[in-house]
């Protein structure tokens, strides 16, 4: 097939900052002397095309003729009169998503005025790099690999400027070229032994147990199931569509088998011992159900843990949809398309929430080891600079692209994120209370309707994820490994969507993503009482797809939608029109069986009930014993200022403006409370507060709360201090605290005891207890969780061939018994909240706002320092962590809210990381003005000791600000609260803090106290 | 009457609602239509007064932002006719019509050659908007000074303005220095960057966020009906939008609705009295 190379560059003397970039990193991030790089886009267009196509395809679409030149069929380099001594090139791999190419494709179709044929005709898009500077071919291969490509999912050409300008550059376009007939694989179940079920659960990558396996060959002997399937053509044998279906559903994923098990739990030290029938609907959904009862006629929840997301009501013309989800693993693999996929994956959630929402905010909590990782790096894994900077431009696009303003977010730092970073990535929707006369948070697909497919078209994008191994792979086979989204392509489906919708074109949505179309067609086939699916009609990116690879990819930019026949029509044209791509692919039945057919013939039988209920309980054991650690015994340290200064540089600690600014957090017009605050518009807000109808003035605040660090002592605490912190940030803002609801996002190591998991009890136990303290915390705090996900296995493990009895190279995780390295996440639990505003004029920043305004402390600061950022800078985890009161703490927030209502707060801010000095420094350098505190006043139980006030991290504490006039006011409110007046605001931009004697333990300029904190962040 | 405003949506467009919803405030009587509703021939752009370009991200900035758009809008024609949509558009511009691009809108207006339009030659690309000198996207508030020569009918009577930015290609290159002391001339800079201190335009960044030539920010075409912008009005038109609200800084009027009210009362003048 030919290939045209068209080059498209900027004109000499315009600076290149895609070239600057590289540049700067190759530098200071791999340390190579470059001294220049400028950047040439290159398009491989595949097909008979005339030169003079070519040449106006390139003039007009490719070209911006102010700032550009191009090049067809021949390099554009020595135009530039640049002064280069390499080329390196990287393009995709065959079968990835390639944005560029695909809209320079539309283009090209434009001009033609034809569409393009598939089968002979494309544009790829690459890039090349052209590099001065002395380097060796090793340095370009480094810099290649390290900084400019992801080998997972682009190859790359290193040539020399001699090389390149005598022979340029060819390669054949990454087309698709492979094929596998649409066969359909079968096995006799009942004649297999158990080794060979699981030899054949491993070989498939089904991850399903020897009790689950066995589960389904014995489903398969059943009679009255046989002789169904005969008359469908059938014999007993199982086909690959059912395996890989059944696996699918029944995957840790989509079924949450460890939050549904039987734990049997022991705590060795209390003695206590109890069985729970799964934590989920014991812990999470049990402390909903109570917390609806209690609300009685103001439970204001709407749908809840049924939907792909929870939805509350929020007044009285809107509902709210709010999702969270974690994309780790492909986010390990390829940062930049991983995260992505993470942030226009959940979009997808709410959007299809009852009839679907429209979409109106983002968050994103990422946790990654630290980006000055100096120590050697684990085979396999990415420099977690790497993964900090591709996450963070996969979200930035991600977000930015949709039009969806990312409002709310945090980074937390951990090495042992070095093995999985967690990307969450969470958006809310709003729904109007009634969609066509039904409530829109329902939905439902009736028999008879139609089995649409929207948006884009199905390839072998991430089927079986990542453990796809990349060995496979070869010149022509597609990339599997991961998925990449296009936003775009995404938010023409969403316009069209939200139209069909208030057209009342469907009645009931979901999207496609873990699991593709068996997850999507599967759960809705419940909601009718059946489906029949037609797996050779959704059309594919590249032919040569097997039936049940059809069933099962995970390609983006997917909805399935269940359209009545009537209406079937309409729904198309529309979509035509608005140039989405829909196809009926089958129908919905009452037959009770999920049917897939390929060409006509059946492929599969599913009875639903199997499908959906059948998977085996689990039964687990879990063992808790409290770790063992000492209380460190620190010398108390002589200049507390320098120690703050320290602390403000933490990496949990400092300034993320350099991320935050990055993301549109404005777009759709409703901002009310933006992430970066304050008289320099750079102070840490603790919530964000917005108006998703902007002819309101009521809206919503966004916060979170996730403290791993607490993991290591107990993680009860660690999930109390994170409910707590999540509840205090939306209350300091203005969140209406009786008007919350809660998101829960698990994050664990694999507790599941085995050979590779010698510890898995107690990780286990450590699940068990934090579920535990979801249910008791958001109980008492009335903070309802409406939906939540986990993720069970964030561990790197790799056969290594360490000494078990050595020191460990990487300085990371542990060395088993065999020789491998093994690295678990610290458990994580981020805890999500949304909460109204009732009027979004009376919300509050953190910032102190003017001198002469009184500060005070609400809440009881303990010596309670364990797993605190102040030990941790010292090489320590303790043991006092901070427990959490909720009772108390509850009275407080309440009060808090009305004294935000009746306007008495200038400023409120939560202490947090870094205990009260952080707290303290933040709210000035942030408002520009100074503080004056008397330590001694604050509300304390303790040794005494100045720099455990300062920096232990108590639970429930907020320092505001309160003009002088609304002192009395303000204390009435909060009377019978634990709170003190400790100081108040000054005009010297210093931070004053003087012990009881009045000697002065902190004297720091508000400039130092800020440098430090913005510095270590500043730039990646 | 209300002049009607065609807000356009569809193709990554995605501020297209808090757009309407400030025209609606400003007087407008807003309608958000599909792009393909334009080239289905269901609306026409001869049934309203003004057309508004939104931000967003027009098939996501492939090929630089808004070329491939403007590639779409230069070649599509009308469904069962021979029309071409720019036709209708360059017929609006002849009936004295208002035209606003803002972000993705402007990058679209000065790729489809409709600004800065020098002598009014419509179609000619002699300016483009690239990537900022910072290599990032960015949200961030601005300081703007208004040209008070300046034709342009959407910024009459103000002369600073403050609104945020968000974008990652907003850095106003000139074909020449010709082009650029033609604009200076017919006064077709409209907006420019400025220090906060001296209100002096500024290539300090990030006061100049983007690294524009002479601290552009926003231009118009020759009769000052077509405007382009890069900050974004629409995103301050109520008092809680300024970032620092909470410390009390609110402007009586928010300028960002002042510009689409100028819009409003320039067409009520021209078309509806």
């Amino acid at each position: 097939m030919r290939t045209t190379r068209i080059e498209v560059a900027l004109k000499p003397g315009l600076r290149d900052a895609r070239g600057d970039k590289v540049l700067r990193r190759a530098r200071d991030f791999l340390g190579l002397s470059v001294q220049a790089v400028r950047t040439v886009r290159v398009y491989l267009v595949e097909g008979d095309f005339s030169g003079e196509i070519l040449e106006r395809f390139a003039r007009e679409a490719l070209c911006d003729p102010v700032i550009q030149i191009f090049s067809v069929g021949k390099p554009l380099s020595p135009a530039l009169g640049f002064d280069y001594d390499w080329v390196i090139e990287v393009g995709f791999r065959p079968g990835v998503t390639d944005n560029e190419g695909r809209v320079a494709a539309e283009a090209l179709e434009l001009l033609l005025e034809r569409p393009l044929d598939s089968s002979c005709e494309g544009v790829y898009s690459a890039l090349q790099y052209l590099i001065k500077g002395t380097l060796s071919s090793e340095d370009l291969e480094r810099m290649a690999r390290e900084l400019l490509a992801n080998e997972l999912i682009e190859r790359w050409w290193i040539l020399s400027r001699k090389e390149y300008e005598k022979t340029g550059i060819t390669y054949p376009a990454p087309r698709v070229t492979e094929r596998s007939e649409a066969t359909v694989e079968t096995w006799d179940l009942s004649r297999l032994s158990d080794e060979e079920l699981l030899a054949l659960s491993r070989e498939r990558l089904l991850a399903l147990s020897l009790s689950e396996m066995r589960t389904i060959r014995d489903f398969f002997r059943r009679p009255d199931f046989v002789e169904e399937r005969l008359r469908h053509g059938l014999g007993p044998e199982i086909t690959d569509v059912e395996l890989e279906c059944l696996a699918q559903t029944w995957s840790e994923h989509c079924k949450h088998k460890i939050f549904n098990a039987r734990i049997h739990y022991r705590d060795l030290e209390s003695g206590e011992e109890f069985t729970v029938d799964s934590i989920f609907k014991t812990y999470i959904r049990g402390s909903t159900e109570k917390i609806r009862q209690r609300l009685g006629a103001r439970d204001f929840c709407l749908s809840v843990f049924v939907d792909n997301a929870g939805v509350i009501q929020l007044n009285d013309r809107w509902a709210l949809a709010f999702k969270v989800e974690t994309h780790n693993s492909p986010s390990a693999l390829d940062p930049y398309g991983g995260a992505l996929t993470g942030i226009v994956g959940v979009n997808r959630d709410p959007f299809g929430t009852g009839k679907g929402a429209l979409l109106v905010f983002n968050t994103d909590v990422f946790c990654f080891a630290p980006p000055n990782w100096d120590k050697p790096l684990p085979p396999r894994l990415l420099h977690p600079r790497r993964i900090f900077e591709g996450v963070r431009e996969g979200v930035e696009h991600g977000g930015n692209q949709s039009g969806i303003p990312t409002v709310n977010g945090s980074i937390v730092f951990d090495p042992r994120y070095l093995g999985k970073p967690l990307v969450y990535c969470g958006t809310g929707g709003i729904l109007p209370l009634e969609i066509c006369d039904e409530p829109s948070w329902r939905k439902g697909a009736r028999p008879g309707d139609l089995v649409v497919m929207v948006g884009g078209r199905i390839g072998k994008d991430g089927i079986h994820g990542a453990t796809f191994s990349s060995e496979a792979l070869h010149e022509g086979s597609p990339a599997t490994a991961v998925q990449i989204g296009d936003p775009i392509t995404q938010k023409k489906m969403t316009d069209f969507l939200l139209r069909a919708r208030d057209e009342c074109l469907y009645t009931s949505i979901t999207d496609n993503g873990a699991g593709g179309l068996s997850s999507s067609v599967g759960e809705m086939a419940r909601e009718a009482g059946g489906a029949e699916l037609d797996l050779e009609k959704p059309p594919l990116k590249y032919p040569g797809l097997k039936p049940w690879e059809i069933l099962l990819s995970e390609s983006q930019e997917r909805m399935t939608v269940a359209v009545p026949p009537e209406k079937i029509d309409r729904f198309l044209e529309l979509a035509r029109r608005m140039d989405v791509e829909a196809t009926v692919v089958g129908r919905f039945t009452d037959s009770g069986y999920f049917h897939l057919r390929y060409e006509g013939r059946t492929v599969g039988l599913l009875p639903l009930k199997f499908l959906h209920e059948g998977v085996p309980q689990m039964e687990l054991f879990a063992e808790w014993h409290p770790p063992r650690h000492e209380e460190p015994d620190l010398p108390e340290p002589e200049d507390l200022g320098a120690v703050l200064r320290q602390m403000l540089s933490r990496l949990n600690v400092c300034s993320k403006e350099y991320v935050v600014r990055q993301y549109d957090h404005e777009v759709q017009g409703g901002s009310v409370v933006k992430p970066l605050t304050g008289a320099r518009d750079d102070g840490p807000s603790d919530a964000a507060v917005l108006r998703p109808d902007l002819s309101r003035t009521d809206g919503i605040a966004v916060a979170h709360g996730i403290c791993p660090k607490f993991s290591d002592i107990d993680t009860y605490w660690m999930a109390a201090n994170a409910i707590d912190e999540a509840v205090r940030n939306a209350v300091c803002v203005g969140g209406d605290p009786e008007h919350m609801a809660g998101l829960d996002n698990f994050c664990w190591c694999d507790p599941i005891e085995s050979e590779k998991t010698p510890d898995g009890r107690y990780k286990l136990a450590q699940l068990v207890r934090a579920a535990r303290a979801v249910h008791d915390f958001t109980l008492v705090y009335g903070v309802p969780c409406i939906s939540g996900k986990d993720s069970m296995k964030n561990d790197y493990l790799m056969a290594l061939g360490l000494d078990p009895e050595g020191e460990n190279p990487y300085g990371v995780g542990t060395i088993l018994p065999d020789g491998s390295l093994k690295i678990s996440v610290p458990p994580t639990l981020l805890f999500s909240v949304v909460a109204r505003v009732p009027d979004v004029t009376r919300a509050v920043t953190m910032d102190v706002k003017r001198p002469g305004d009184l500060l005070y402390i609400l809440g009881m600061t303990r010596d309670e320092l364990g797993g605190s950022e102040y030990y941790a800078s010292r090489g320590f985890v303790g043991v006092s962590v901070p427990r959490v009161n909720a009772e108390e703490a509850r009275v407080r927030y309440l009060r808090l809210r009305d004294a935000i209502y009746y306007g008495l707060i200038a400023s409120a801010h939560d202490a947090s990381d870094g205990g009260l000095a952080v707290a303290l420094a933040e709210k000035a350098f942030s408002g520009g003005y100074g503080l004056f505190v008397d330590l001694s006043a604050v509300p304390y139980e303790g040794c005494g000791r100045a720099d455990f006030i300062l920096f232990s991290e108590s639970a429930s504490r907020i320092l505001v600000t309160v003009p002088r006039d609304r002192k009395r006011d303000f204390e009435k409110l909060m009377e019978g609260t634990t709170y003190a007046l400790i100081g108040e605001v000054i005009a010297e931009p210093e931070l004053i803090i003087r012990d009881g004697l009045g000697r002065d333990l902190v004297k720091e300029p508000l400039s130092a106290l800020k440098a430090a904190w913005k510095t270590p962040l500043a730039e990646l | 009457m209300k002049p009607r405003a065609l807000v356009l949506a569809g193709y990554g467009i995605n501020c297209e609602r808090e757009t309407a919803h400030t025209l609606k405030l400003a007087g407008a009587e807003p309608e958000i239509v599909h792009l393909s509703d334009l080239l289905y021939g269901e609306k026409h752009l001869r049934d309203f007064h003004l057309l508004c370009f939104p931000g967003g991200f027009l098939d996501g900035d492939h090929l630089g932002a808004a070329q491939a758009a403007a590639h779409r809008l230069r070649h599509a024609r009308i469904r069962h006719s021979s029309e071409r949509l720019m036709d209708q558009i360059l017929e609006f511009i002849a009936a004295g019509k208002l035209i606003i691009g803002i972000c993705n809108g402007f990058q679209l207006l000065v790729k489809l050659g409709l600004l800065p339009a020098l002598e009014k030659r419509y179609g000619e690309r002699r300016v483009s908007l690239t990537y900022n000198d910072s290599g990032r996207f960015e949200d961030r508030w601005v300081y703007l000074r208004v040209n008070p020569s300046s034709p342009c009918v959407f910024t009459r009577g103000l002369s600073q303005l403050y609104l945020p930015v968000r974008h990652g290609e907003g850095k106003l290159v000139v074909e020449s220095e010709e082009v650029l002391s033609s604009l200076r001339e017919r006064n077709q800079i409209v907006l420019q960057y400025i220090h906060p201190n001296t209100g002096q335009p500024t290539q300090e960044y990030p006061y100049n966020p983007n690294g524009s030539v002479e601290a552009i920010a926003g231009i118009c075409d020759p009769t000052g009906r077509v405007f382009g912008l890069m900050p974004h009005p629409e995103a301050f038109h109520h008092f809680t939008h300024h970032p620092r609200w909470t410390r009390g800084e609110v402007w009586e009027e928010p300028p960002g609705l002042k510009i689409f009210k100028n819009a409003v009362e320039y067409l009520r003048d021209t078309f509806l009295s």
